[in-house]
């Protein structure tokens, strides 16, 4: 009697502290899990508020006007404490425009093409063939794209337009738009195979041909998911530097066709940051212009979201 | 007279109108009886022998069968019996399956419907069809009963607004919805939605309009206005109407095919049917033994 007591006591001492164990354990998990999630919170925030403290010190500490910057493409920024150079980066800014927009021009008629065909017109062989395909395309990296572009793309632009140089706005832009062509592409193909069979069965029940269900209900029912596709697609050849360095030509003139060759944001930081003296005009203005690549990025998530908010109240009401 | 359906013992007051629609209804099928010789009847499709086989599966069998045209015919059986895969090769919905293969003869007006000079898209626009989930598409409500004729090239704004208005008038929606004809379908109820569907499918114009179902997804007062729009319909359209709700065959068609396994086993008048069936086994399901 006493011992089965005795034994109850003792159990029930060392459920408490298997409990208490588990308790501490779980306490642990919770805090690692807090931490982690903190510092997807405050890591973008602090390389935020770094590139405005480093990009901003070209409108503060030397006195250069917004405007200026934005628009003026005399860049001349002296390479010393003292400034009183020019920091118009527009050439610069052009040249990302320029590039970018070229690249989607390129690429969304094909992803678009190439989304519908792995959809809907062949879904079997898109399944097996197209998709392992385009993913192959992601996980290249962008010197190999850079380098390809080099060595085939820029003389075969030479030869064919009778060029002195091939480097170019349209060297970079069929190398963006080879980059960003997968993204568009399997971003299209999620929202069309998104739209829901019954609404083409539905077109096909009244009548529809495949390309009348494609391009009236599907494509348009899917047109958020393919915006946003879009939108990330821009993103990723805005931030591109390596593969574009290597194709522009790195000239600093604004184009005044798509053959001649200039420069664009991410190839001027990636070549001269190594070159200008730390806390200096000129590395000022280089921040400055990260800081425009930032904000721009910034512009374009909030688009991929007012996008899809816009496509979900459009579903709704 | 049984009255078993879920939907009525809820509320008291449905209960009572739907028994005397389903009284109407049955007046109305004597009163057929007695000029069944009338020559406004006449037949729609003409199915012989169909035989149809998906993969190995046979899913129907020997199926051969007249649909009289202005006027409703019930297809019911239990799940799998073949009703809505038979309802699908009379537009050729069926087309879209894979591994299917279909032979003998389903005419529509004595035109061979799996012939090679029958170009499907011409068939469905003859041929409409109303399925079980409401499937609204992702537009306006004016878009969605615009889309049809538009596929047929009419774009004039002024026929549209004709046809659109025409067509939910005829399902009965258009002063509810005309003032809201730019808002999205998809924020309509569901019986409101179905009706849309229905008007979307009265836009092209068809003759034949095939139910798959219609009311399955639907609240008994939304199903009691889609059967009376079906009645009201039959005056200009042949209806097809693939059902689980035998009360509902019994209100609204005016012939019911029973199917068993892929099998036709009985078809005739919907009062026959009801009150006397000849087959043991249609006698059976319909009374709830099985099914």
């Amino acid at each position: 009697m006493t011992d089965t007591a005795a034994g109850a006591v003792n159990r029930k001492n060392t459920a408490t502290a298997e409990q208490m164990d588990f308790k501490t354990k779980e306490g642990i998990w919770k805090v690692l899990v807090i931490a982690c999630g903190l510092l997807m919170i405050i890591l973008p925030l602090a390389i935020g508020a770094f590139l405005i403290y480093r990009g901003g010190a070209t409108f503060t500490k030397y006195g250069h006007s917004v405007l200026k910057f934005l628009f003026s493409s005399n860049w001349n920024p002296a390479d010393d404490m003292n400034g009183g150079g020019h920091v118009g980066a527009a050439v610069y800014i052009v040249g990302s425009l320029v590039t970018c927009g070229l690249a989607l021009l390129i690429s969304v008629p094909f992803s678009m093409a190439a989304a519908i065909f792995m959809t809907e017109i062949a879904p079997k062989t898109g399944n097996k063939i197209l998709r392992p395909a385009v993913e192959i395309f992601v996980g290249i990296p962008s010197v190999v794209y850079g380098w390809i572009g080099l060595t085939i793309l820029v003389p075969f632009i030479r030869k064919i337009f009778n060029l002195n140089q091939g480097f170019s706005v349209l060297a970079a832009g069929i190398v963006l738009a080879v980059m960003i062509f997968p993204s568009i592409t399997t971003l299209s193909a999620d929202a069309i195979r998104s739209v829901p069979i019954s609404a083409r069965k539905a077109a096909y029940g009244l009548g529809a041909t495949r390309w009348q269900v494609i391009s009236g209900i599907v494509v348009p029912a899917a047109q958020p998911g393919i915006l946003t596709g879009i939108i990330l697609g821009l993103a990723r050849a805005f931030g591109e530097a390596l593969a574009v360095a290597m194709v522009i030509g790195k000239t600093r003139s604004l184009p005044k066709s798509i053959l001649s060759p200039t420069t664009n944001l991410t190839s001027a930081i990636a070549s001269d940051m190594g070159g200008a003296m730390e806390g200096g005009e000129y590395n000022a203005a280089l921040w400055s212009m990260a800081l425009l690549l930032f904000i721009i990025s910034l512009l374009f998530i909030f688009l991929v979201h007012f996008v899809a908010m816009k496509g979900a109240e459009r579903n709704k009401k | 007279m049984r009255v078993n359906d879920n939907t009525i013992r809820a509320d008291e007051d449905l209960y009572e109108m739907q028994a005397d629609r389903i009284d109407k209804s049955l007046e109305k099928d004597a009163d057929h009886t007695d000029d069944s010789t009338a020559s406004r009847v006449s037949e729609k499709f003409s199915v012989k022998d169909l035989n149809l086989h998906y993969g190995t599966f046979h899913a129907l069998k020997d199926v051969s069968i007249d649909i009289d045209t202005n006027a409703i015919t019930a297809l019911i059986g239990p799940s799998g019996c073949g009703k809505s895969t038979f309802l699908k090769t009379l537009n050729r919905m069926n087309d879209f399956e894979e591994g299917i293969k279909i032979e003998g003869s389903v005419q529509l007006d004595g035109q061979e419907i799996y012939d090679r000079a029958m170009n499907p898209i011409e068939l469905r626009q003859r041929v409409g069809m109303v399925f079980q989930q409401p499937n609204p598409f992702p537009k306006t409500i004016y878009d969605n009963v615009a889309y049809g004729p538009r596929i047929r090239g009419i774009h004039k704004k002024s026929e549209l607004d004709e046809i659109v208005e025409k067509a939910l008038t005829e399902v009965g929606i258009w002063d509810e919805m005309k003032d809201r004809l730019k808002k999205s379908a998809l924020g309509l109820s569901g019986g409101q939605q179905q009706r849309l569907c229905i008007a979307r499918t009265l836009a092209v114009s068809p003759e034949v309009i095939l139910m798959d179902e219609p009311t399955s997804a639907l609240d008994p007062i939304s199903t009691m206005k889609i059967e009376d729009l079906a009645m009201e319909l039959k005056k200009k359209y042949t209806i097809v109407i693939v059902t689980h709700n035998m009360q509902q065959a019994n209100r609204i068609s005016d012939k019911t095919a029973f199917f068993l396994l892929g099998e036709l086993i009985e078809y005739g008048k919907t009062s026959d049917i009801f009150l006397n069936p000849k087959n043991k086994k249609t006698e059976e399901y319909i009374t709830g033994r099985f099914g």
